[in-house]
């Protein structure tokens, strides 16, 4: 797990357990916990002793402060550059977060996935990803019995590993079909994305990326390999790229009808 | 009920070899059940039909079953209770038992299904009050409290004085819980086969049905296997309430599906249930409406039938069939339905978006659920062997010594007469 996106969770959600142990995953086993703190502070101390890092990325979060509400993260997907065919976003999430299936589709999870359409009336075909699109009035989080799916304070929707139980009322109340159940025990998870048996999980907009000023997985790779098709940036700034096109183009929302407000736009739906 | 007929409680005879073998029997079911979640917990849920499209599976359709039954088989209690039946009276025991053990079981199997089911202490420390099933958790534990406290009033003579307060709670917190179930699936924004007010009374009538089929199942078996006497008038009370409780079922499964039809919007998912060529279309017409509705319906009013045993006990069966039918297809069908997230397109992808999605149990998940059937049965038995729940004798002589049952029919029928010759 990243220090940062465990110290999130610690102070969002006053938890200050090791999120891998208690999900009962079985984690990066090849590193121990004091073997990382131990090299990560070195590393760090070598850093700054050098001068290198001094200047950190200019949206990175310190570590120790919790989310900020003046920020709300959000996604824009451009549907006439993004191409049926491509799964640039898809492949970039799983080889991100490590959410390879077992070769039995309708229990594989799936964070991300690529829908075609296409318009009954007019033929008209598209092709967009769909993640959780972390709504401002999530469902999951108001059916979720224990608590465990939350939004941050930047509109992240996340699941909290140590307090889901696994009694999927999230996935029956989500309108987007954006969470997927661990049908399985799971080998070789990435460090920061420590994942369990039993749990619910879904798009995490890449928070540890976002946290340490970094971009989605999906998005970098879409502007790599893909089409560039996706935007990242704060909906709440009114100068940002994505905020700028969203107030230029037309925008929607998927099922707008319901009223959550999700953080994921699409133009050209 | 004469002031003077006093009825006398007593226990099953735990020691006799016929009880140990029923018990034995049913804890064979049990055990198996248990094996069962230990097997899902220990291998995942990839062992079961469930998915990532259908996440909830049969486990939820005994546990929702068993749940919806409790709160109905306490209203033979609430009967005799708060509408002051007093030929009810003897059957509250047995009622208020019988609806705690089936909340038991059904919870039981719903706690064995979750993806972290050793988080139990997690479930009963963290709450979320938005949260439709935080509520439930409340609910459900209130009511073991109260129908205990219930018990209590009936069943000692110190309970005695708080046994009205205790009956109207009771009666209350049971209308409560059927109506919070049934909001697990009404307040379901985002599925066209849910999201509905009506999904609460209609969770409601079914509980009425349900709980009495399987209360009267359970009175006829044990009075028939212990060889004590159970009279006509029992009997013909409760076949008629279960009749008209059947009834009111079917109407709001009418109105439910009248009301969805109504909606442009919810053509193509009652379309899909009601005209479909899934196993859903099937038990909803031959096993929910036919075999579990409109057969125990004839059962149970018909003039004919009145009073009889075996036209009682094969309409519980089939209303107990036709509930888990009913149950399956609220719950599974409504799942296998594709969710609609872009109206007006066609939508592919490699997750099973727009197509309708198949669930098929395994074995494993029908055992679960069967031994939580197994776990409501069991701990009746243990508690009729161990408490006085069960009266000696449910007679004619002993629960209605003044004929009152007699005298109210004879006024039924000449009332009847009179508003014919009106």
């Amino acid at each position: 797990m990243s220090e940062n996106h465990s110290s999130d969770l610690a102070t969002d959600r006053a938890h200050a357990v090791d999120r891998a142990g208690s999900c009962g995953c079985s984690g990066d086993s090849g590193v121990s916990r004091r073997g990382f703190v131990a090299g990560a502070g070195t590393l760090v101390t070598m850093t700054l002793a050098t001068g290198v890092v001094l200047i950190a990325p200019a949206q990175s979060k310190p570590v120790d402060e919790p989310a900020s509400p003046d920020v709300r993260w959000g996604l824009l997907v451009d549907t006439s550059k993004c191409e049926a065919g491509c799964s640039a976003c898809v492949d970039a999430c799983r080889e991100e977060q490590g959410w390879e299936g077992h070769g039995r589709p309708e229990q594989n999870p799936q964070w991300i996935r690529k829908v075609d359409l296409k318009e009954t009336a007019t033929g008209r075909t598209f092709s967009l990803p769909v993640m959780c699109q972390h709504c401002t009035h999530p469902p999951c989080v108001d059916v979720c019995p224990t608590g465990a799916s939350f939004k941050r304070a930047d509109g992240i929707v996340l699941v909290d590993r140590h307090i889901c139980i696994g009694c999927r009322y999230c996935m029956m109340a989500c309108p987007y079909k954006a969470r997927s159940f661990v049908h399985e025990d799971i080998e070789n998870q990435k460090p920061h994305m420590p994942r369990g048996k039993g749990c619910v999980e879904a798009c995490t907009l890449c928070v540890h990326r976002i946290d340490a000023g970094g971009v989605p997985a999906c998005v970098e790779k879409c502007g790599g390999a893909g089409t560039g098709a996706m935007l990242f940036g704060d909906l709440n700034d009114p100068n940002a790229e994505i905020s700028k096109r969203i107030a230029t183009y037309a925008t929607t929302q998927i099922r707008p009808d319901l009223k959550l407000n999700p953080g994921v736009f699409y133009q050209g739906l | 009920m004469s002031a003077t007929t006093k009825i006398v409680y007593r226990e099953l005879d735990g020691h006799s070899p016929h009880f140990w073998r029923v018990l034995g029997g049913v804890a064979l079911f049990v055990l198996a059940g248990l094996m069962s979640a230990f097997y899902m917990e220990h291998h995942g849920h990839h062992v079961t039909g469930m998915t990532n499209q259908v996440v909830w599976g049969m486990p939820h359709v005994f546990a929702v079953f068993l749940i919806v039954a409790a709160s109905g088989a306490l209203n033979i209690a609430s009967i005799g209770s708060v509408f002051e039946r007093g030929l009810y009276k003897p059957l509250a025991r047995l009622s208020g038992l019988l609806a705690l053990c089936l909340l038991a079981g059904g919870l039981t199997v719903l706690l064995l299904d979750l993806g972290r089911a050793d988080r139990l202490i997690v479930a009963m420390t963290h709450y979320n009050f938005r949260s439709i099933f935080a509520w439930n958790v409340l609910l459900y534990s209130g009511f073991f409290g109260i129908v205990a406290a219930y018990l209590w009033t009936m069943m000692s003579r110190h309970g005695a004085p708080f046994y009205k307060p205790a009956a109207f709670a009771a009666f209350l917190w049971r209308l409560t819980l059927t109506t919070g179930t049934g909001s697990i699936f009404g307040f379901l924004v985002a599925r066209d086969a849910y999201n509905a007010a009506i999904m609460a009374p209609m969770f409601i009538a079914m509980s009425f049905a349900y709980g009495k089929a399987i209360f009267m199942l359970i009175m006829v078996g044990v009075y028939t296997a212990t060889g004590r006497p159970l009279g006509d008038v029992v009997v013909t009370r409760l076949q008629r309430l279960m009749g008209i409780v059947l009834a009111a079922t079917l109407y709001f499964v009418l109105v439910q599906h009248l009301t969805n039809l109504y909606m442009e919007e919810r053509r193509a998912v009652e379309a899909f249930i009601l005209t479909g060529d899934t196993i859903h279309t099937f038990l909803f017409w031959v096993v929910q409406i036919g075999i579990g509705g409109i057969i125990p319906l004839v059962l149970l009013l018909h003039p004919r039938l009145g009073g009889s045993r075996s036209a009682s006990v094969l309409a519980s069966v089939l209303i107990i069939m036709g509930g888990l039918a009913q149950v399956y297809v609220i719950i599974i069908g409504g799942q296998t339905y594709p969710l609609t997230l872009f109206p007006g397109m066609e939508a592919s992808s490699q997750f099973f978006d727009g197509v309708v999605n198949t669930y098929t149990p395994t074995l494993a998940e029908i055992v679960l659920g069967i031994g939580g059937m197994g776990i409501a049965l069991a701990l009746v038995l243990v508690a009729c062997a161990l408490l006085r729940f069960l009266p000696e004798s449910l007679a004619d002589e002993v629960i209605d010594p003044d004929h009152v049952a007699k005298i109210v029919d004879m006024a039924d029928e000449a009332g009847n007469a009179e508003a014919a010759k009106a």
